[in-house]
């Protein structure tokens, strides 16, 4: 049985009040996000999906609808409690790394909130261990890259032992390795707790590794589903200003040369099958 | 230029004086500033010297990296020198040459300033040198702490010190980037008139400060979401250990403070 | 313009305790024309390479020709400025080095600092605004006024404005979404076949190393370690592994087609549509024996 963990219903949100003539930011988006689920929101560069992440953890508060979290609509009361069971890590390595060097890092969040020394200093090498980060508990930040920054940041984040963790755009400032390492690091974390990601992203392969994917556009919510079910829409999703997964470019690229290809593969290992049984092994 | 800057640097180590308590070694750079003014004769300023040598060495700090911090503040030592030496007219005159005359009392004098100088700047040196910025930080702020009955925003200011500390290497970095970004556009900072060099300079100056307020806007945000909602109710992940080396070496300075009193005129 | 680099080494901080080499014994030749690109992990030297290029950083050993230019250490140039109206760098989040009131104004700082007339600039500002698709009614505004995507081209536009033969690109397309990243590449192709530029490309994007470039250098550890056109340099996969990268996907899928049909396609298949061309094609013949 799955719970609800965050729930947005028909929320608006605009920068703008004083000014109706321009585009809310966030218009009338609804969604549900359950328990242990991954989620990836995904659109491009200004379809609202950052907001959002400021709307799911009250950084900001809609004008219409609400945002409820763990049960509870979002307000002033239940804020910091709120943040306190949401661990977010954002796009910039290096302006989210508050202390002098990584350990001190980590144990901000715990400090903030009040947790005693000798569990915290236990919290702080729990969570570089599990960022595979403990060898550099006394670096500092500009001597980090910035895929490890981001470990760092993680780590931070999970010291509080969250139930929720919000990537906003954690990977797009980062080399291809330091993106892996970040993606390997969060699917390792979902083996062994049963954390919900949200992981806000314009990157295919992140939200590859979703269990479901909300695609904002223009401010809009413009559908939901498993990654499977997204991507079969093709050529809409690349209208968008988005990417499909190499097997499915390589699908429609076959079949634009006259191969028929039965479907537009999600994973290379289809396409190779298919291209195999139907085209090769005669 | 600024790479061969020390003072102010940490250099990793765990010799005797890196790992005493921060606080003992404000405290103790405090009371010696003190301390210094009581010598006033050849003996004292000599016992000042060793001391000072001996805690180099107890510092395990290589005297080279010192001589080379002190080469900033060595025309500002000179110049004290020379100032005692020519306008202090007392005692015999020990050389007479047209209109330079020096007195005695004015090479003393000259020396006794310098060791004086030289002996604070190297124990201060020593002591950030042998100190990360952030435990001088913490110490501070414990230290200060009494002052919070007068309002000051003790842990306030700690957090700011802190902060800017660990962004200075981050924003160096970025100067360099936006310096060489415009000078591949043909800006030129090193030549032309101070008028023309000034102009130059807004191209970095604007990015700077642009990109610096964006990196504390998104650092605000990122101290709000993880709970950050002032000093109040928080606890501290670094702690600071009062052991019997510190108690220690504030006697040592106050036994020096004894022998200078003894010995000093 | 030819560029050449030759036994170059190059160390930050030296002689001080915290100097630290870069490059050892760079040689690499860029002949006019080429698109080049320079691929390497994260701190393989690749940046500074790049700042070699137009004499932002000297060598510390070894000679470097810009056209008809040397530099070598520890020498004034009186022709630096020359060389830096002749290569245009656009560095890694270039929005960052915006500053002007106006789009225009900071498009045309790099013209007006190497003498063009103010007029000429203007008119130059005025064709690159829309050359790089912006729309005209941001030639007036503040470019900190502009979203993220616009920025950038704004940036570009105005290390474009010098008119540069060789154009410098550090990671131009970082933080973009997918059709930015894909806009922007296609229009340094453009640029590069219709002005005949010399293009320097340095990327962690193999797929965009192999689609764009005609050569390719790898740089490791401060060394370059390998040059070739690219069908070379991803001719060997464990070779790159050991250099901590990766084949493009289209390379590494063909990899696995010829696996299971025992067979190998006539070439390397730098892109997608021309590795469906040659399956395609492959096929057909099946079809007809």
């Amino acid at each position: 049985m799955k719970r609800e963990i965050i729930s947005l219903q028909e929320v608006t949100f605009t920068y703008t009040e004083e000014d109706p003539s321009i585009r809310p930011a966030i218009q009338n988006v609804s969604y549900t996000i359950n328990e242990g689920e991954w989620v990836a929101i995904v659109g491009h560069n200004g379809s609202g999906k950052s907001t959002l992440a400021r709307l799911m953890n009250g950084l900001l508060f809609p004008q219409t609808g609400t945002v409820q979290i763990f049960g509870e609509p979002l307000n002033e009361h239940n804020l910091w409690d709120t943040r306190s069971k949401m661990g977010m890590v954002f796009q910039n390595p290096d302006n989210q790394f508050v202390g002098a060097t990584v350990q001190d890092d980590v144990a901000f969040a715990l400090e903030n909130n009040g947790i005693p020394f000798e569990e915290m200093v236990e919290r702080v090498q729990a969570s570089l261990v599990k960022v595979k980060m403990s060898d550099f508990m006394n670096s500092e930040p500009h001597h980090l890259s910035g895929g490890q920054k981001q470990r760092v940041a993680i780590a931070g984040a999970i010291a509080l032992q969250p139930r929720i963790l919000l990537l906003d755009e954690a990977t797009s400032m980062l080399d291809p390795q330091g993106r892996d390492e970040v993606l390997q690091t969060v699917r390792q974390l979902r083996v062994e707790t049963d954390l919900t990601v949200i992981s806000i992203t314009h990157d295919l392969e992140e939200a590859l590794l979703a269990d479901r994917v909300v695609v904002m556009n223009r401010g809009e919510k413009y559908a939901e589903g498993t990654p499977k079910e997204i991507f079969e829409r093709g050529q809409e999703l690349i209208d968008l200003g988005l990417d499909l997964p190499f097997a499915m470019n390589m699908s429609r690229l076959l079949r634009a040369q006259g191969v028929p290809i039965v479907a537009d593969h999600m994973s290379e290992e289809e396409l190779v099958n298919d291209l195999w049984t139907s085209h090769f092994n005669k | 230029m600024l790479e061969k800057m020390i003072f102010g640097r940490y250099i990793p180590g765990d010799s005797f004086i890196h790992r005493l308590d921060a606080r003992a070694k404000l405290i103790f750079v405090f009371l010696f500033i003190m301390v210094v003014f009581i010598a006033n004769n050849w003996i004292t300023y000599g016992i000042l010297l060793l001391f000072t040598l001996l805690i180099i060495r107890l510092s395990k700090i290589r005297l080279y990296f010192l001589i080379n911090g002190l080469k900033p503040v060595v025309f500002l030592i000179i110049f004290t020198f020379l100032l005692h030496l020519f306008f202090t007219r007392e005692g015999p005159i020990i050389f007479d040459w047209k209109f330079i005359t020096i007195y005695e009392e004015g090479l003393k004098q000259g020396i006794f300033i310098s060791i004086r100088f030289t002996v604070l700047v190297v124990l201060t040196s020593i002591l950030t040198l042998t100190t990360t910025p952030i435990s001088i930080t913490d110490a501070l702020e414990i230290l200060l702490n009494p002052l919070k009955k007068w309002r000051l925003p003790v842990h306030e200011l700690a957090l700011m010190m802190s902060i800017s500390l660990r962004f200075i290497p981050t924003l160096m970095d970025e100067t360099d980037k936006i310096m060489k970004a415009q000078m591949a556009r043909g800006s030129d900072m090193t030549t032309g008139s101070m008028k023309e060099r000034m102009n130059a300079i807004v191209p970095l100056l604007i990015p700077l400060f642009v990109s610096a307020f964006k990196r504390a806007e998104d650092l605000a945000t990122a101290m709000e979401v993880r709970g950050y909602k002032g000093g109040e109710g928080r606890t501290r992940y670094r702690k600071l250990e009062w052991a019997t080396r510190d108690t220690l070496i504030i006697l040592c300075l106050v036994v020096l403070a004894a022998i200078l009193v003894y010995f000093r005129q | 313009m030819d560029i050449s680099l030759q036994q170059v080494s190059y160390a930050y901080a030296k002689d001080t305790p915290f100097e630290k080499r870069a490059l050892y014994d760079v040689d690499l030749l860029i002949p006019s024309g080429s698109y080049q690109a320079i691929i390497g992990h994260t701190g393989s030297g690749k940046s500074t390479v790049l700042q070699h290029l137009n004499a932002l950083l000297k060598p510390t050993e070894g000679v470097i020709r810009i056209g008809s230019t040397e530099v070598v250490a520890d020498k004034k140039n009186k022709k630096l400025r020359e060389i830096r109206q002749k290569v245009g760098i656009v560095f890694q989040f270039p929005e960052h080095q915006l500053f002007d009131e106006t789009v225009l104004k900071d498009i045309m700082f790099g013209p007006m600092n190497f003498g063009v007339p103010e007029e000429e600039a203007r008119q130059r500002a005025i064709e690159l605004v829309k050359l790089l698709g912006l729309p005209d009614e941001v030639m007036e505004k503040s470019p900190f006024d502009l979203s993220g995507g616009q920025m950038r081209r704004v940036a570009i536009a105005g290390v474009l404005a010098m008119n540069p033969e060789v154009l410098v690109l550090d990671e131009p397309t970082a933080g973009l979404d997918p059709r930015g990243r894909k806009e922007i590449m296609e229009l340094f192709k453009r640029l590069h076949e219709e002005k005949g530029l010399t293009t320097v490309l340095v990327t962690h994007s193999m797929e965009d190393a192999a689609r764009y470039a005609d050569r390719i250098a790898l740089m490791h550890n401060g060394k370059c370690v390998l040059q070739g056109i690219p069908q070379d340099i991803f001719s060997d996969e464990d070779r790159l592994m050991d250099y901590r990268l990766e084949l493009p996907q289209s390379i590494k899928f063909q990899k696995k087609i010829e696996e299971m049909i025992g067979e190998k396609l006539p070439t390397l298949c730098l892109t997608e549509e021309v590795l469906a061309e040659e399956l395609a094609r492959l096929m057909k013949k099946e079809r007809e024996i």
